[in-house]
């Protein structure tokens, strides 16, 4: 059987059909995490700690308890103790203290109990009934404060063997990467800028709360439904905090409305399941968004020191960075990766960077969009563009001449295999954006940006149907359009039209093991593995096809949806279509499907370049984002308008996050700002139209050359916008959000 | 507390619910009346997921109280369709890929039917601050814009 084991030429690849799912999604069929109701269901709430750090001395639940409307009420004391199974210690002991609170509240909103009640309004009014007593302790929530030795101490021994003894323990863990000499190369120098940067942490601020609706037996067994970007670590998870055996516990996703990275774990399941268990009920939650901001995963904020010399020329002789990373009570910012991200794009022969992964009293992070590489890219593209300013060069061909390349020692160690930086750089300078005049008072901005992606642990298969319809089953939620994009593949590999394929997104008992639908790994992992699950059914069906002409198998090819004879038998027989072969399977050996599991290591890394046009008010300090272009390597489009759209995406999130979005954090360790209106993400009039350019160097990890598009199109929007402010109005932002006071602030710091 | 009686009418059907008095009217629509297009994203007014129609007029549902509705006409998204034939507002939605994981699509829909209604040639600024109530954070809403524009520009060639 002759199959081209990477493809350039596509029939379905790379055109734009509608989304199987877009007719439910218009009309409001669409079943999301709050849509879905079970007969004889209760209504979960949460009661959330009110302080920053506090020892719970005593919970009284008797009077909640009490009511005749209220059935259940649990505590942490109706949790399984961790490590319930071998392996399973440390983060599944961090999310079980996370999802309901042990001796102390770590945050402002950590939950400490839960009811359920008949009605939702029920369930609120029973939280009242609880009584809690709390012995406040010192706090602290930024990341600087929280490593000076005077700090208080989040917990003892949550440090592994990467920090030194002599930091303060709230400092959890430490990386260290980079190679050649950087002091040597800061002396080959024509100029050498350090500076340092901050960023404030922002929220993923998905539309749709956490939501889910469980129901646990007493015989072990359960149910679950819920909204998340990966269903297997769920049931896994909720699993291991209740005390029962993984397979017992049958999770089915959502619809999914956002996640960006933040429902990726587990906040208010385990809960319900509880719940649940004890009043023998289905128990259903949904968070309010004050409960999504105040208790679910912002992202890190960061705290960081750059150093970079430059020649006249343009090359940059050595790079250095420190980042410390602020990511809640728990161990899990991400330290290591803002550090990896930092100088990727550059082809450097001295470079060396220290991340840290620090604890405070605030909400454990999650991860949003290329975790960490966002705030690196600021404060190193921010100190590049310093440079090119001084030296009068032009940033494009700046980062051109530095540029990493296929073969390129990476800073985080690796070699590059191929890369499509410089052509991102190549065609932003041939952009018409980059020649555009500026009106006067604009500045333009330009920034590269980094990211992994990820393979992961993937399970995918394929059923043919007797009339040739096929159902192809997927276990990795789709938050953006992938079903169109794993039907297309299928499609490509089977010949036959993209209609005739459903895509199901399973559940945990309908297909082996998947990881979240996070990395930028879906239309990666998932997508070779719906390639070779559709190509184990070719396979399948060609034998079919050899046994009933009977010819050896390898003389049958598939072509166009058919198998075909080939070699000396080239031409015997009329090409025999798939829906023929599927009409007759149950008298030619049975049923045919397509399977695929496995860990697929091949992801390629992806780069982006981004131009942006701002205008800043001297009188507000408000900054206005006029025209944006993102360029960026997607390897292969599989499906060009959903890439435009994960391009288009990342880009606004970028923007809220360089103008506006911040976790404020009152003198009481309490976060200001838990609402949409005070949290101020990007709306409609906020933005221009934001161009895209899909740059396709092909992945030699994928069959079709496919690279993740989903979260490098948010690395470099900070800086780019950072540096368009730096280019209209003269200051240098070093601190994000660049919010109109802090702006206005640094205009009159320069002017005085 | 005790429940009160409301009858209204929803998509041109009338209809009646028991409800507290302290629900909204977005949680009878989706509790009571298994209407649940309309999607709580805020709870406050600031995300525009719950719009709904009532008596013609643009509303978050999540600020109108359920016993509100008593004696008024309420549009969702349901009544967006007529039968299977779609509003042309959700085809152009499909066809320009403006929604990624759809849960501000009924919201958007029901908000941008609306300004087509009262204003058929809207300029681009003229929806975007249009719709400067209904959050999105997946698309960075370039595309929700151009589909808006185009079902303008279709429907009104139509006529
Ligand atoms: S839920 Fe009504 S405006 Fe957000
Ligand atoms: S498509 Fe996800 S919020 Fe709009």
């Amino acid at each position: 059987m002759a199959l081209d084991d990477s493809k350039r030429e596509f029939r379905f690849v790379g055109t734009r059909p509608d989304r199987p799912d877009g007719l439910d999604k218009v009309t409001g069929r669409a079943r999301f995490g709050a849509d879905m109701n079970a007969a004889g269901m209760l209504h979960g709430a949460i009661l959330r700690s009110p302080h920053a750090h506090a020892r719970i001395v005593r919970i009284d639940t008797s009077k909640a308890e009490a009511l005749a409307d209220v059935k259940a009420v649990v505590t942490r004391a109706d949790f399984a103790e961790v490590p319930f199974k071998p392996g399973l210690a440390g983060e599944v002991w961090n999310v079980l203290e996370n999802v309901m609170a042990g001796d102390k509240a770590l945050y402002d909103g950590h939950a400490v109990a839960a009811v359920a009640a008949t009605s939702a309004l029920a369930a609120r009014d029973a939280l009242k009934l609880i009584e809690v007593e709390y012995e406040e302790l010192p706090y602290v929530t930024d990341v600087n404060a929280a490593m000076r030795q005077d700090a208080p101490v989040i917990r003892e021994g949550a440090a592994d063997f990467s920090v030194p003894d002599d930091m303060h323990p709230n400092v959890v863990r430490r990386h260290e990467s980079g190679h050649g000499d950087v002091e040597a190369g800061f002396a080959e120098a024509d100029l050498v800028i350090e500076d340092s940067f901050e960023t404030e942490a922002t929220h993923q601020g998905y539309i749709e709360p956490h939501a889910c609706l469980g129901q646990l037996g007493k015989d072990g067994k359960g149910e679950l439904w819920c909204c998340t970007q990966g269903h297997w670590i769920v049931q896994k998870t909720c699993a291991a905090l209740l005390g029962i055996e993984t397979a017992n516990l049958r999770v089915t996703a959502s619809e999914i409305g956002g996640g960006f990275g933040g429902k990726t774990t587990v906040f208010i399941e385990p809960v319900a399941l509880a719940l649940s268990r004890k009043a023998n009920r289905p128990v259903k939650i949904v968070m309010s968004r004050a409960e999504v901001f105040r208790a679910t995963g912002p992202t890190a904020s960061a705290s960081m020191d750059i150093k970079v010399g430059m020649k006249k020329d343009g090359t940059i002789t050595a790079a250095q960075g420190e980042f410390r990373l602020q990511g809640g009570a728990f161990p899990g910012a991400p330290g290591d990766m803002t550090a990896m991200c930092a100088f990727a794009p550059y082809d450097l022969k001295n470079v060396h960077q220290v991340g840290y992964d620090v604890m405070t009293n605030r909400p454990k992070q999650a991860a949003y969009r290329a975790p960490g590489s966002p705030m690196a890219a600021f404060a190193v593209e921010s100190v590049v563009d310093e440079l090119c300013r001084k030296l009068d060069l032009d940033p494009i061909e700046v980062r051109l001449k530095n540029a990493a390349r296929e073969g390129t020692k990476a800073s985080y160690g690796p070699r590059f295999e191929r890369i499509g930086l410089v052509e991102t750089l190549e065609a932003a300078k041939a952009h018409p954006h980059y020649a555009a005049p500026l009106k006067p008072g604009q500045g333009r901005g330009i920034s590269c940006g980094f990211w992994f992606n990820h393979g992961g642990e993937t399970s995918v298969s394929l059923a043919l149907s007797e009339d040739g319809s096929v159902q192809l089953m997927v276990g990795t939620p789709d938050i953006g359009g992938s079903r169109a994009s794993m039907a297309l593949m299928a499609a490509e590999v089977l010949g036959i039209p993209y209609e005739n394929i459903r895509v199901t997104i399973a559940d945990t008992a309908s297909l082996g093991y998947n990881d979240v639908s996070h990395g930028s790994r879906v239309t990666y992992a998932s997508g070779l593995a719906t390639i070779k699950a559709a190509k184990d059914a070719v396979r399948k069906l060609s034998q079919r096809a050899a046994a009933k002409w009977g010819i050896p198998e390898d003389a049958v090819k598939w072509e166009d949806g058919c198998a075909v004879p080939s070699g000396p038998n080239a031409g015997d027989f009329d090409p025999l279509p798939l829906a023929e072969i599927t009409a007759e399977m149950g008298q030619t050996g049975g049923p045919i499907s397509g399977h695929f599991e496995a860990t697929p290591e091949g992801a390629g890394v992806s780069f982006a370049t981004h131009i942006v046009d701002a205008e800043v008010d001297r009188e507000t300090g408000a900054t206005k984002v006029v025209r944006y272009t993102v360029i960026q390597d997607a390897g292969k489009a599989i499906h060009p308008t959903y890439v435009e759209g994960q391009f288009q995406g990342g880009a606004a999130q970028g923007i809220g996050w360089a103008l506006n979005e911040e976790y404020i954090y009152g003198e009481d360790g309490r976060l200001q700002n838990a609402g949409f209106l005070d949290y101020r993400i990007p709306v409609a009039s906020d933005l221009p139209m934001i161009d895209t350019v899909i740059v396709e160097v092909p992945n030699p990890g994928h069959p079709f050359g496919v690279r993740g598009v989903g979260e490098t199109s948010i690395c470099p929007p900070l800086a780019a916008i950072a540096n368009a402010v730096s280019a209209a109005a003269g200051v240098r932002m070093r601190h994000l959000p660049m919010s109109p006071p802090r702006t206005l602030a640094a205009l009159k710091a320069r002017d005085a | 507390m005790s429940r009160v009686h409301v009858t209204t009418t929803v998509n041109g059907d009338e209809t009646e619910f028991l409800c507290d008095p302290r629900e909204t009217l977005l949680d009878c629509l989706r509790d009571r009346l298994n209407l649940t297009g309309a999607k709580e994203g805020c709870g406050t007014g600031d995300c525009g997921a719950c719009s709904v129609t009532l008596d013609g007029r643009l509303v978050c549902s999540c600020l109108v109280l359920g016993v509100e509705a008593e004696g008024r006409e309420i549009g969702t998204i349901e009544g967006v369709a007529q039968g299977d034939e779609l509003h042309p507002l959700q085809r152009k939605f499909i066809e320009h890929a403006a929604l990624q994981c759809g849960i501000c699509t009924p919201g958007i829909l029901v908000a941008a039917k609306a300004l087509l209604e009262k204003s058929p040639d809207p300029t681009e600024e003229e929806v975007r601050y249009w719709l400067a109530g209904n959050l999105c954070r997946c698309t960075g809403y370039d595309k929700i814009i151009r589909a808006v524009m185009d079902t303008a520009a279709e429907m009104r060639e139509a006529v």
